[in-house]
């Protein structure tokens, strides 16, 4: 649902660097997405195409590498993928927890020509 | 075909937009409160218990965020100094407030004649959670109706509140919500968080959260 600004954020991004890089085009956007962060890979690119047009990046593809959610016990330090909803810690059961990934969405990378 | 690093925050713009908000929110001495909460839960209740307990010695504006209508500004409007209403229906995104909307609240309001400001986020447990306004806390609101899941369910919310408000306690014995569950869950993900424990239809435990208010209020103009 709030993906517009996000992507409006991606393109102003994408633009200023491809522009620094004296691009002709751009070909691919590589974004890393955590697992736990509220945007939608699909929405982002529906807004993307739409709001890429008539720029150098019309046509480019998104390539969205997605970064699994991992905890880190505050009670043993074990860090571990959640199985489920519930966060306990396989080691010692514990509930209390931080995450240490999963929140990113950050634009690594993109491919000029 | 060449390849560019480029490693840049996606939501860097809404948080330069909220640390300048921040900013001049202390250049002001002005405290700034984020309530969120699920729809219903009770934000413009509290909002209203914080406004009659704390006026007399606090000067508070509220800004209300809603997708639409004017019904919760209308609510506060006698009771606060100064109020702005954000509609978000009309604007690219609607489910929750963003740094930049705050910015324009902002200078519709006289910083210098305030103390606190109290922001009331949109009805949501998801989106609200992405965004920093530029508030000084956060607060989270769970009512009994909505069960004792909520922080399994919407972790993100919990684990960046600085208070955490269970409202609707007059309706223990008619709901299953284990208090200590729900405490067990939002303290395994925040550890730091402050509870409050209230019913905003009888005023119980209201007392408590506004002393709390009146605690950071106070700290915040001390310290500087």
């Amino acid at each position: 649902m709030h993906e517009l600004g996000v992507t409006e954020n991606i393109v102003n991004i994408v633009l200023a660097k491809a522009n620094e890089a004296q691009a002709n085009k751009v070909i691919q956007i590589n974004i890393v997405i955590g697992e736990l962060s509220g945007f939608v890979p699909e929405c982002i690119q529906f807004y993307f195409d739409s709001l890429s047009k008539g720029t150098m990046a019309q046509g480019a593809v998104l390539h969205f590498d997605s970064i699994p959610t991992q905890l880190r016990c505050r009670d043993c330090s074990t860090i571990f993928h959640p199985q489920d909803t519930v966060w306990a810690c396989p080691g010692c059961q514990g509930r209390s927890v931080e995450i240490s990934q999963g929140r990113e969405l950050y634009i690594e990378s993109i491919d000029i020509e | 075909m060449k390849k560019i690093e480029v490693i840049q925050n996606v939501l860097e713009a809404n948080e330069v937009i909220a640390s300048r908000n921040r900013q001049l929110l202390d250049k002001h001495k002005v405290f700034a409160i984020n309530i969120m909460s699920a729809p219903g839960a009770g934000k413009t209740s509290l909002i209203l218990h914080t406004l009659r307990k704390l006026k007399d010695k606090l000067r508070i504006a509220v800004i209300e965020g809603d997708v639409a209508s004017i019904v919760d500004a209308e609510k506060v409007q006698s009771e606060a100094k100064a109020i702005v209403q954000i509609n978000t229906r009309n604007m690219p995104e609607s489910c929750s407030l963003m740094a930049a909307m705050i910015e324009a609240a902002l200078k519709g309001l006289f910083l210098d004649t305030l103390d606190l400001l109290l922001i009331e986020n949109i009805g949501n447990l998801v989106c609200p959670a992405e965004f920093a306004l530029g508030e000084h806390k956060r607060v989270v609101i769970s009512s009994l109706p909505e069960g004792d899941d909520k922080p399994v369910k919407y972790p993100l919310i919990f684990i960046d509140a600085d208070a955490v408000i269970i409202n609707k306690m007059d309706l223990l014995s008619h709901v299953d919500f284990d208090i200590a569950a729900f405490r067990r869950s939002v303290t395994g993900l925040n550890p730091k968080v402050e509870f409050f424990q209230l019913s905003c239809k009888t005023g119980e435990g209201v007392e408590q959260w506004c002393s709390w208010v009146w605690e950071q209020v106070k700290t915040n103009t001390r310290g500087r």
